[in-house]
This record gives structure tokens, sequence and C-alpha cells, in this order.
């Protein structure tokens, strides 16, 4: 199976490595997946006072399009609103990605740790969590 | 040093040049059906496929007429193992192998199961090899075969062959052995290992794909398996179908540059690959998968904690190796075979299987190394998990969310 030159480009030169403080109310950390799945991923958002999201960084246990789906996310966070970014939906990644049916799931994480860094922020500032209700595709 | 470099040699082998030039013959002017015994044409395919398989039988101790030539080894364990339970289920229904064979043998016992079959599946220990005392306590009246792998595809592991042929003969049952990893790569002897029936593959020793061989043992005792395929009676009955001269023929002069060179391969094949797997373990949070003293000369199998294999794989991209994450497979699962050694799925999912060949330099193993070592850097830097075990965190005690 051939990558996509997207999956490849983000792969080989990934965005936004990093760790954030994630004791800081300032930052939203989602981290999902599990080892024994052979996908962890974890997604922090740096968020100011207007609940515009300022940073994001990544860290990804995963095959290729694991890593590129959570680079890729961190890149569509930055300068978005907590709002916003909730709204962004796992088959956007798949289209840009032009990722494989197989690694559908790739993305899926990605919106999941998307909507628990966001969640992990609002919990901690005094909002409510929001759930989910979206059946992945 | 061309890229890139080939070290998945226990998936498939580069046919050896001199193995191509034996069998060019047979396609184009020596045309002629091994089956055709009145005119020139076939006998010249008959001599030609006479001396294949005496060069096959020469290699593992066998005569030539104990040789069946089939399209590879997943036809030959097929044969084996449906065809002694056909051929044998008048004395008894009940065959036992080992969780860590490959699928054709695993797929065919589930077949002999769906006939009325009763099949014994025995786990390994956590170094891959099988419990003796568990194959003798699970041996009863009504075993008519053993079947247990001389090396494995996976992670190398060389059974105790003879050991194990002991265990089956005392209680009346006959010994297969799928010897496909094995075959052309160490010392295989059928009369001095005790093997009742044998497959082998020729693309697993430098010849081409599409043609295999069963041993099915002719004396002491008379070993019989009923045919899967029904047609023009060829090879003693038990296999019909035109055979497959130029394959034969290849994997005939296969046999023999094997059983020239195996010796001085495994040597320098052994300390190449002592070499690589030294080098990756200094790698911190790296494990060698399976028994390293009894293993074959070409094979190691190395998890690489936190890191994931495909990925991995994707960073190494100038190296062909193969992994046993499940996102390299169909199913989604990661290797049975680490699996039945106990890993847990992380290390299984973190594994990398290196086969070295015949044609594998030393430039290359040092080319691999350095790749290798800079990738698993590399994912590390972009693992969390890696992260959170330099915190001292233990990864066992988190509650993931498994999907």
């Amino acid at each position: 199976m051939a990558y996509s030159d997207k999956v490849i480009d983000h792969y080989t030169n990934p965005r936004n490595v990093g760790t954030l403080d994630k004791s800081s109310h300032k930052v939203g950390t989602g981290l999902v997946g599990a080892p024994e799945c052979g996908d962890v991923m974890r997604l922090q958002i740096q968020v100011d006072d207007n609940n515009m999201i300022t940073d994001a960084k990544f860290k990804t246990f995963g095959c290729g399009s694991a890593i590129a789906s959570s680079s890729l996310a961190t890149e569509w966070l930055k300068g978005k609103s907590i709002d916003d970014a909730m709204k962004i939906d796992n088959m956007d990644i798949v289209e840009e990605l032009a990722l494989p049916p197989v690694k559908i799931h790739c993305s899926v994480l990605a919106e999941d740790a998307i909507k628990a860094a966001i969640n992990d922020y609002r919990v901690k500032n005094g909002m409510t969590a929001i759930e989910s209700e979206k059946v992945h595709h | 040093m061309d890229l890139p470099i080939y070290l998945d040699n226990n998936a498939t082998t580069p046919m050896d040049p001199r193995v191509l030039e034996a069998m060019l013959p047979y396609f184009t002017t020596k045309f002629g059906n091994a089956a055709s015994r009145n005119h020139p044409f076939g006998w010249v395919a008959e001599e030609a496929v006479d001396y294949a398989r005496e060069q096959v039988a020469k290699l593992i101790g066998a005569t030539e007429k104990e040789i069946i030539f089939t399209s590879g080894a997943t036809e030959s364990d097929n044969l084996a193992i449906k065809g002694v339970f056909e051929m044998y289920k008048d004395k008894g229904n009940h065959i036992i192998t080992t969780v860590t064979e490959h699928k054709a043998v695993l797929d065919a016992c589930k077949h002999v199961e769906k006939m009325g079959g009763r099949v014994t599946y025995l786990p390994v220990k956590e170094d891959g090899l099988i419990d003796l005392d568990l194959l003798e306590q699970s041996m009863s009246s009504d075993t008519i075969l053993v079947s247990v792998m001389y090396g494995n595809n996976e992670i190398g592991v060389i059974q105790p062959i003879k050991e194990i042929a002991a265990i089956a003969h005392k209680h009346g049952a006959l010994f297969m052995t799928d010897a496909v990893q094995a075959v052309g790569k160490i010392p295989v002897n059928v009369i001095t290992d005790g093997i009742d029936l044998l497959a082998l593959s020729a693309h697993k020793i430098y010849g081409p794909k599409g043609v295999g061989a069963l041993y099915v043992r002719r004396k002491g005792p008379r070993v019989k398996v009923t045919a899967q395929m029904d047609g023009g009676g060829h090879e003693r009955g038990m296999r019909s179908g035109t055979l497959n001269v130029p394959g034969i023929v290849g994997l005939g002069k296969a046999c023999e540059l094997c059983m020239q060179e195996m010796e001085s391969e495994a040597k320098r094949l052994s300390a190449l690959r002592d070499k690589l797997q030294s080098s990756l373990l200094e790698l911190e949070e790296s494990y060698v998968n399976g028994n390293t003293e009894h293993r074959l000369p070409h094979v190691a199998n190395i998890s690489f904690k936190y890191v994931e294999g495909e990925g991995l794989m994707m960073a190494m991209k100038d190296l062909a190796v193969s992994s046993g994450s499940a996102c390299t497979s169909a199913s989604l699962e990661p290797s049975y075979v680490l699996k039945s050694l106990g890993l847990s799925d992380d290390l299984a999912h973190s594994s990398i299987r290196f086969g070295l060949g015949r044609f594998t330099t030393e430039e290359e193993v040092d080319y691999a190394i350095e790749v290798t070592k800079k990738s698993v850097r590399h994912l590390r830097e972009l693992s969390p998990l890696w992260e959170m075990f330099k915190e001292g965190i233990d990864l066992d005690k988190i509650e993931w969310a498994e999907h």
C-alpha cells in the first residue's frame, strides 16, 4: 500500500511535535487510543483568554497515517476558537490526507484527541464537557 | 550499494542467477511434458525431473522416490495433513500441532476438524519452543499425526525435531514438519531427524516461486497420503497435474547450491545477524523475540518498545523488512506468533523481523543498523509513550480507552 504525498510530508516533517505544560489551566490535553491497539495520540492546545487556540502540540505512537493525522490536526487547530475546533470532522482529515479505508480509524482518533483536549480545557476552566453524539464514518 | 535493501528473506528470496540459468532451456527448447513417454521431448523433460528429484532428496537425506513435487509449501502442507487424515482415519482421528505454525498448517488442521478430526494446538513457551512433556501428555492412542514446524518464519526458532519425532513414534503416530524456513539454511536429515513427511518450498531457497515438494517416507514405515486433487495420477498417484518442469529444475538446482554452500553461508549470515542484533540492542528498551540459541542463522526479530512497527517501517523506507504490527496485516490483529510467546500486544506491535539472505552484504547490514537506530530514535521523539516512560509513568496503570 502506497502512502499519499501529504501523509509522507507530514510523517517526514511532522508539525508541532512537543509537549505543553499539562498542569497549566490554559492548556487542554487529550490522550486517546491504547498501546495494545497500536496507536496512542496525545494532543495539547494552548488557549488564550478569548478561547482562541494559540498553540497546539502532539506526540503520537502509531503508524504513518496516525502521525500524519495528528500533525495535520495541530496545524488546523492553531488560530481557531475552541468552538470552531470542535467542528473538525474526521472525514476532513481523511480527505486532506487521502487516507485509504483501512486508515480511517487514524482520523477518528485524531478527532477524538481534538475533542478530548478541548473538553479537558473546558472542564479546567469551569465549562461543561461537550458530549459528542456523532456516529463516526 | 543499491537502495532499497532487501532484508525480508523469510518472505521470499531472490532467485540465484545459477538457478535461472538451469531453468531457461526448459521453457523453450526442452519444453516437453515429463509424462510423454513416447518421444524424445518427453524423455528429456522426464530426465530433468528425475535429476531434480535426486538433488532435492540429497539435501534432506531422502531417496528420490520419496519426493513429490507440488506447487509450493502450502500445497505440501495441505496434502500432508489432509492426506494423512484421510488415509489413516480408521486408525485414529487426532492430530497434534502447535499454535505458531504457518497458516497453511493451521488452516489445513481447521479443515480436518470440519471433517470430523480432533486437533490439539500446543502452546509454546515464551522462547517459542514447545514443551516436550506437554506433547507427551497430549499423545493418545488415536493420535495419527504430529505436525511441528522445523524453523519458525517469524522468529526463526528451531524446534527440537528429533525429540518431537521420537515422542510421536513412541505413540505410533507419524511425524510431519513444515521445514520451509529450515531446509537449505541448516542441516535437515529425514533419517536422523525421524521425519515421515516434510514440506519445502523453492522460493525460500533462491529458487522460483510456484514450486515445492513434499517428502513422503517410503520405508520404516511406508507412509501414504490420499491425493487431494483428481487427475492423471502423477507423482505416484499422490499429486496429479502436469509437472512444472522448469520450476522443478530450478528447485533441484537451488537445493544443489544449498547443499554446497549452506555451511559457509550459515556461518557468514549468523555473524552478520549477530552484528545487526547486538548493535540494535544497544538501543534502550529493545528486545529479541524468541529463543536465540536454537535459531535459524539469518533471522532476528526485535521489538523496539514505545515505537509502532508500521510507523517505524515507514521511517526505514530504504529497508525492506516486515513487522508483527497489526497495521501490516489484513486482519488488523498483531502477529499471532508473537502473541503466543506471551508478548503483550504493544510489544507485538513494535516488532521488526530482519531476514538476511545469500545476497546480503556487510555494507547493507551496516546501513540497516544506522537507519534502524536513527528511525527508532526519531519515532521515540514523537512517541507519547516514550515520554511517559522517561518520566517514570507506569503505562500499565493507565486506563486506556480501547477502540
